[in-house]
């Protein structure tokens, strides 16, 4: 599955390696819903390392399209919440 | 529900927006080429804000030891002179220093994290702008082929994105900077004026004044005590007795009562 983090690069990730960051990507929601800030910059590093780590960096002529988005490295909770007001 | 899901349909709802608007995907791409570039200028000028501003707090910050060590010096000197209040006083103003020069710190560490986050936006920015102008025109060759195209939305949106967080680190810097000019102003005036231990009242070089008043009255006392000593050993002299007790029969014994008198 494609996964692009914002502002870096997109990642062909194998399906094996999806459910732990799927896990990662709970915790996310958990952290933005209590407004952990600590909680929450942790876990993006964590998903955000996770990515780089199981998956393969897709070409630029590669035309496909991520189905999974990651926040760019260091958002703030507020930024993130921002980005997701925007489509809503 | 899942943030990276969210995001991606975010993404993808802005790149066929863009697209819908966009007579032709390849013009999306340039534009999109363009506002990287301006962002990434936009960066650069305020790194060099920041680190102006940083430069300036250093400079503060060591005249502001300077004027510590100087206050210390003074203190010295008063208890010298068995001035303790004034000794005291010198002590006082140079904690109200050590108070501000910790803030000074603080402030300092603060610029450094700004500037750190600001060098990392712009070599983020730089390797996006750079990985971007040649993959442009790979992307411009295909635009045709519709998936092709959804890729450069999600590309162009994508990055868009990602310049809004840049964005973001931006205004924040820039906050910074300007709070930062605004203390350091201040802190210019009270260095300039030498009103910073004002807060204790008296000007910065009062204490000095009163050092300075001190030996002066010492030296005068000195130069006193010389002079006495010359006028005592002069009143032998006739010409001297003859101007200061014209007409006086008894010359040396009439000076000598008179210095008595003075002392």
């Amino acid at each position: 599955m494609i996964v692009r983090i914002l502002g870096e690069a997109r990642y062909d990730v194998p399906e094996a390696d999806l459910p732990a960051i799927e896990q990662l990507d709970a915790q996310l929601v958990d952290a933005l819903e209590r407004g952990d800030e600590a909680e929450f910059s942790g876990t993006l590093a964590d998903l955000i390392g996770q990515v780089r780590h199981t998956g393969t960096l897709v070409a630029a002529d590669d035309v496909r399209t991520s189905e999974l988005v990651v926040p760019h490295e260091g958002s703030t909770l507020a930024e993130v919440r921002d980005l997701l007001a925007q489509g809503a | 529900m899942s943030v990276m899901k969210r995001l991606s349909g975010i993404l993808q709802a802005k790149a066929n927006k863009a697209l819908d608007k966009a007579e032709n995907p390849a013009d999306m791409l340039d534009l999109s080429y363009e506002k990287q570039v301006e962002n990434l200028q936009k960066v650069r000028r305020a790194l060099a804000d920041v680190a102006t501003a940083r430069k300036r707090l250093e400079l503060q910050a060591s005249q502001l030891q300077a004027q510590a060590q100087k206050l210390q010096d003074q203190a010295k000197q008063a208890l010298g002179q068995g001035q303790e209040d004034l000794a005291r006083e010198a002590l006082a103003r140079r904690a109200t220093l050590a108070e501000q020069l910790e803030s000074l710190g603080t402030q300092h560490q603060q610029v450094e994290t700004q500037q750190q986050q600001l060098e990392t936006t712009a070599t983020r920015l730089q390797t996006q702008v750079d990985a971007f102008r040649t993959k442009k025109e790979t992307l411009k060759a295909s635009y045709t082929a519709s998936k092709a195209q959804a890729s450069i939305g999600e590309a162009v949106s994508g990055i868009s994105e990602s310049m809004t967080d840049a964005g973001m680190t931006l205004d924040r810097a820039q906050d910074k900077i300007a709070q930062m000019q605004a203390r350091a102003g201040a802190i210019d005036e009270l260095l300039d004026t030498g009103a910073l231990p004002d807060a204790l009242g008296g000007g910065g070089d009062d204490i000095q004044k009163q050092l300075d008043a001190t030996s002066r009255a010492g030296q005068v006392d000195a130069e006193l005590a010389a002079l006495k000593a010359q006028v005592g050993a002069g009143a032998e002299s006739p010409g001297l007795a003859a101007g200061t007790a014209p007409g006086t029969d008894t010359a040396p014994g009439g000076d000598a009562s008179g210095e008595g008198g003075n002392a």
